[in-house]
């Protein structure tokens, strides 16, 4: 189970812009490195990430060999009402792990 | 007392191994794999099209030294309103000098709420990156900066 580590505010008042930051425990593998043999170490990476908040889609980010290892983001959301804010990465296998808070809007 | 003629085995093997590690980076990854500007181009093309470019309106914060390149902080800014109207919808960070030009590609909309974001990154050398953003009304604005990286992230390390 990789490690998440979010930051994202519980409350928020209404149109307040609230800052985002997701990250996720993984090596991004380049698939340029080579083991000690000599051997390319095969590619493995996160190559999406999406944030939804009230299950609308408000940010997405497709990730490439040249993202840094433990793919970190941060972003906005315009915070509209009370809901759950997901946080969803895919890696290229299609396996996926999430995390979800719930914001409070009043 | 020194000998420098008798290195116990495991020191010369490690001194070597460092050797030709730092041979291997240094001229594996400048020759097929990495980019080349006209690469860049060819990917901005191939995801926005033929398009004209303005510079203007998109921030890029770099650290000036990067000490590592295997993990570079950027930020991005786009000045925009971000309404329904007026958005930013794409932001596209490229590399002229990575193996591969994308680095991290975002999509934002009105909901953003502020066009910014912030990453890290791998650079494989020295280089000016290029940042593009795409507006809801299809126009396209790119904004540059540069950093010098100590350390290369490289196919070794």
């Amino acid at each position: 189970m990789a490690v998440i580590r979010i930051s994202a505010p519980e409350t928020a008042k209404p149109g307040e812009i609230i800052e985002l930051k997701a990250m996720i425990q993984h090596p991004m593998e380049t698939g340029y490195r080579r083991d000690q043999k000599g051997k390319i170490i095969p590619r493995d990476i996160i190559t999406d990430f999406r944030c939804t908040y009230n299950d609308a889609v408000v940010f997405e980010a497709e990730f490439f060999p040249g993202t840094a290892a433990n793919p970190f983001v941060s972003f906005f959301a315009r915070a509209v009402q009370t809901g759950p804010i997901e946080f969803v990465w895919t890696d290229q296998h299609g396996q996926s792990w999430s995390e979800r808070r719930v914001l409070t809007v009043s | 007392m020194s000998r420098p003629h008798s290195h116990p085995p495991l020191w010369r093997r490690r001194a070597f191994l460092a050797a030709a590690g730092a041979a291997v980076c240094l001229t594996f990854l400048p020759l097929p794999a990495a980019a080349e500007p006209e690469d860049a181009d060819e990917a901005i093309r191939n995801l926005f099209g033929d398009r004209p470019i303005r510079e203007g309106k998109v921030t890029l914060k770099l650290p000036p030294i990067a000490e590592n390149g295997n993990s570079v902080q950027l930020t991005v800014s786009v000045d925009s309103p971000m309404t329904e109207q007026d958005h930013v919808r794409k932001i596209a960070i490229i590399s002229p000098r990575n193996p591969i030009p994308e680095i991290a590609i975002f999509n934002l909309g009105p909901y953003s709420g502020r066009a910014e974001v912030s990453t890290r990154v791998r650079l494989a050398g020295t280089q000016s990156l290029r940042v593009i953003a795409e507006m809801n009304d299809g126009s396209l604005w790119v904004g540059k900066a540069s950093t010098y990286v100590t350390l290369a992230a490289c196919i070794i390390g």
